[in-house]
């Protein structure tokens, strides 16, 4: 990754170059390569395009979420990764000047329907953030806040159980579990991004969005994270978005690769980073630009 | 790229030519910061030192220890004891008695005038009152400490000086002489002043208080308060979180802001246009001093407000809307409890402001001049800064000393009120 930083600011003219010729050549007409869909996905993207004011930031994509995996979005910067992300819980809802339009599909319900309600989506479909951004509260009351809203926990024993078994999940627990009612701020950042999918894992979601989880951890905070992913694979479908090819590599089973609002190529992440088929895929995962 | 090294001056030696001159500017400038610090501090100590020393001795006041004999025969001399007879006695016979008996050599009738002058005018009401309040005090001697009247006091404090020629100055020779005597007797004292802070405004400086100006502004910053407090958090609330962005909110936007700039006395005129001669309510009143000084508050507290709501970071937001928060969990739950420090301070920098505000007051006729303390909201009533200006204007000696000490309890209200608002604010800085 650090050598393609180097070479981009060497041949500045040819990622242009590169850039150019294939935003002109076919692969627009021919859209994404390889396979977009699953079999029995969990949630399914079809047609997907948004816009803030008048840029067009996500332009026709269909894209599958299977059922206890993990897909990957890479690209680089700006390129609508994060913006995809926050579609599929409906967080661009609070965008004012944000509009989307398509179908996106959980368990084969539009989720931008009218009787789709965002609150009981965002139960369902739960995010972590790119910045962990932990309440100003209790680490217990951090956990706790979800379920305590939607009345999740009957009692103060379940709701404590609860906390625990989320706490347990995040892989948290052992370190905090004498420290629940300090303020969950004071945490270190590794600490504080766990805490915030202990969050919102304790809700039970179906789903679990990640944006950059990892962006502002330390390499071993990071290899916890990494770890969790894997092991919450078990029972949730999880989507994130790096920006590390390594950590996508190493956490996911499908990529997709976005560029520029488009989404390039789709596949597993083995084939993706051995074998791209799109020009654009292998030089983003080779370092040419990004 | 080329290395300068190789052709030209050193880079380094370039930076070091450059280096003293910098270093001057530097100097200069913490210099230039440094004398407008001072320059501020000086004139603050001076407003505050010369304040503090001409208002400091209006907390003490110069009392006339008396025997009075409370005799039947003047008080009530058919042997009446209704309240009546009680309120429309000669107490001043009483006063005159009793002064005579510790001057007996003075017999002319124009000098025993000039004796009677030595207490305050109002002590006959003082007898009035306690008679009234215990009749049983008929017949029986007290001693009683009488505060006496300005012009004593003023020189008892060392406001007259003794060395004016006769003519130009207001206590005469042979007054003093009786003063001093009576200093020597003990019979002239300085006690605190509680009647300062107890009464209400009077024509004698000697038993003017700001008792009754405190309660009126106290009254009128409560409505002032519950008004403005919350129709300010929650425009600011709606105006920050809820409102769509579109022409007619930039419009509010911009109309807040020009509020927050508009002279205060005309809301002053809107007030006596609006809730006096309009809504027909009573002048001098609370109630209309808190509907004007909430007009005159509100831009202030809905500014701060958003700007504090504005500062909390959208992730927090974010953070509970992710959980599966509704909107409005997400502001209650998160972002007020985190804002309203900020909210607060607000709201104390706007009554501070309210509490000083003096001329829209003026308008809606809080200038009259008022002795009762108001018992609501609803009695005329003055406020402190008013009742400042009132006693600026007044040409009495004694009235100089009550005014410094009046601003003395004024600023003193400003400052515990800034304090209260710097304290919340470092209390609940922000923690995430």
């Amino acid at each position: 990754m650090n050598a393609s930083a180097g070479e981009l600011t060497a041949e500045p003219e040819d990622f242009l170059a590169t850039k150019k010729t294939v935003e002109l050549s076919s692969y627009k007409v021919n859209g994404t390569v390889g396979d977009v869909t699953v079999t029995n996905p969990r949630m399914r993207a079809e047609q997907v395009n948004v816009w803030y004011g008048q840029k067009h930031a996500i332009k026709n994509v269909n894209l599958d979420i299977g059922h206890n995996e993990v897909l990957s979005m890479i690209g680089p910067s700006g390129c609508g990764k994060s913006t995809f992300l926050r579609c599929l819980n409906r967080m661009n809802d609070t965008i004012a000047s944000c509009k989307v339009n398509g179908s996106i599909k959980l368990d084969g319900q539009d989720i931008y329907h009218r009787d789709m309600d965002p609150v009981a989506l965002r139960v369902r479909v739960g995010m972590v953030f790119q910045k962990p951004n932990p309440f100003p509260k209790s680490i217990f009351e951090n956990v706790a806040y979800g379920p305590r809203i939607h009345g999740l926990a009957t009692d103060k024993a379940s709701l404590a159980e609860l906390v625990e078994s989320s706490l347990k999940k995040a892989g948290l627990w052992d370190e905090v579990k004498d420290y629940l009612h300090q303020p969950g701020t004071g945490l270190s950042g590794g600490q504080q991004q766990r805490l915030c999918i202990a969050r919102a894992i304790a809700v039970s979601p179906e789903i679990i969005l990640m944006d950059e989880p990892c962006s502002a951890l330390d390499p071993i905070a990071t290899a916890k994270i990494e770890e969790l992913i894997d092991e919450l694979r078990e029972n949730y479908s999880i989507a994130i978005v790096t920006h590390s090819m390594q950590q996508a590599a190493r956490v996911s089973q499908r990529t997709a690769y976005f560029h520029l609002g488009d989404l390039v190529e789709v596949g597993d992440t083995s084939q993706i980073f051995t074998s791209p088929k799109h020009q654009l895929t292998e030089d983003y995962i080779t370092g040419r630009f990004g | 790229m080329n290395n300068p090294a190789s052709t030209g001056p050193k880079t380094v030696d370039i930076v070091n030519k450059t280096l003293e001159k910098r270093y001057a500017a530097e100097r200069r400038f913490k210099l230039y910061g440094l004398t407008a610090v001072t320059i501020g501090i000086i004139c603050v100590a001076i407003l505050f030192i010369s304040i503090v020393f001409k208002g400091y001795t209006a907390f003490w006041q110069t009392y006339l220890r008396l025997d009075i004999h409370f005799s039947e025969e003047i008080i009530a001399p058919d042997g009446e004891r209704d309240a009546e007879t009680l309120a429309e006695a000669e107490y001043q016979e009483l006063i005159q008695e009793s002064i005579f008996k510790l001057f007996p050599k003075v017999t002319d009738d124009e000098d025993r005038s000039k004796l009677l002058e030595i207490p305050s005018s109002s002590s006959s009401f003082i007898l009035q009152r306690m008679v009234l309040n215990d009749p049983k005090l008929i017949g029986q001697k007290r001693t009683l400490w009488i505060p006496t009247s300005s012009d004593i006091d003023m020189l008892v404090k060392g406001y007259i000086t003794r060395d004016l020629p006769e003519a130009d100055r207001k206590v005469k020779n042979q007054t003093i002489a009786w003063v001093d005597q009576l200093v020597q007797q003990n019979r002239i004292e300085q006690h605190f002043n509680w009647n300062f802070f107890t009464k209400g405004d009077s024509r004698e400086p000697e038993l003017a208080g700001i008792g009754g100006a405190i309660t009126g502004s106290f009254y009128t910053l409560l409505v002032t308060l519950i008004l403005s407090f919350p129709i300010g958090v929650l425009a600011a609330i709606y105006l920050e979180e809820f409102a769509p962005v579109n022409i007619w909110t930039d419009i509010i936007e911009v109309n807040i802001n020009n509020l927050a700039a508009v002279p205060s006395v005309v809301f002053g005129l809107l007030g006596l246009g609006m809730f006096i001669n309009f809504f027909g309510m009573p002048r001098s009143a609370p109630v209309v001093g808190g509907l004007v000084l909430a007009l005159v508050t509100l831009p202030t507290i809905i500014i701060a407000s958003r700007a504090a709501l504005k500062s909390i970071p959208p992730s927090i937001r974010e953070a509970a809307l992710g959980v599966g928060a509704s909107k409005m969990q997400a502001i209650l739950h998160h972002v007020i409890p985190l804002a309203l420090p900020g909210m607060l301070t607000g709201a104390i920098i706007g009554m501070a402001r309210a509490l000083g505000e003096t001329a829209p007051l003026l308008m809606i006729g809080m200038v009259a001049f008022i002795v009762d303390i108001p018992q609501g909201i609803f009695d005329p009533s003055a406020v402190l800064p008013v009742q400042i200006f009132l006693w600026a204007d007044s040409p009495e000696r004694g009235f100089v000393e009550k005014t410094s000490a009046a601003i003395i309890v004024l600023l003193a209200f400003l400052i515990l009120m800034n304090l209260a608002a710097v304290i919340l604010r470092k209390r609940f800085e922000r923690r995430w």
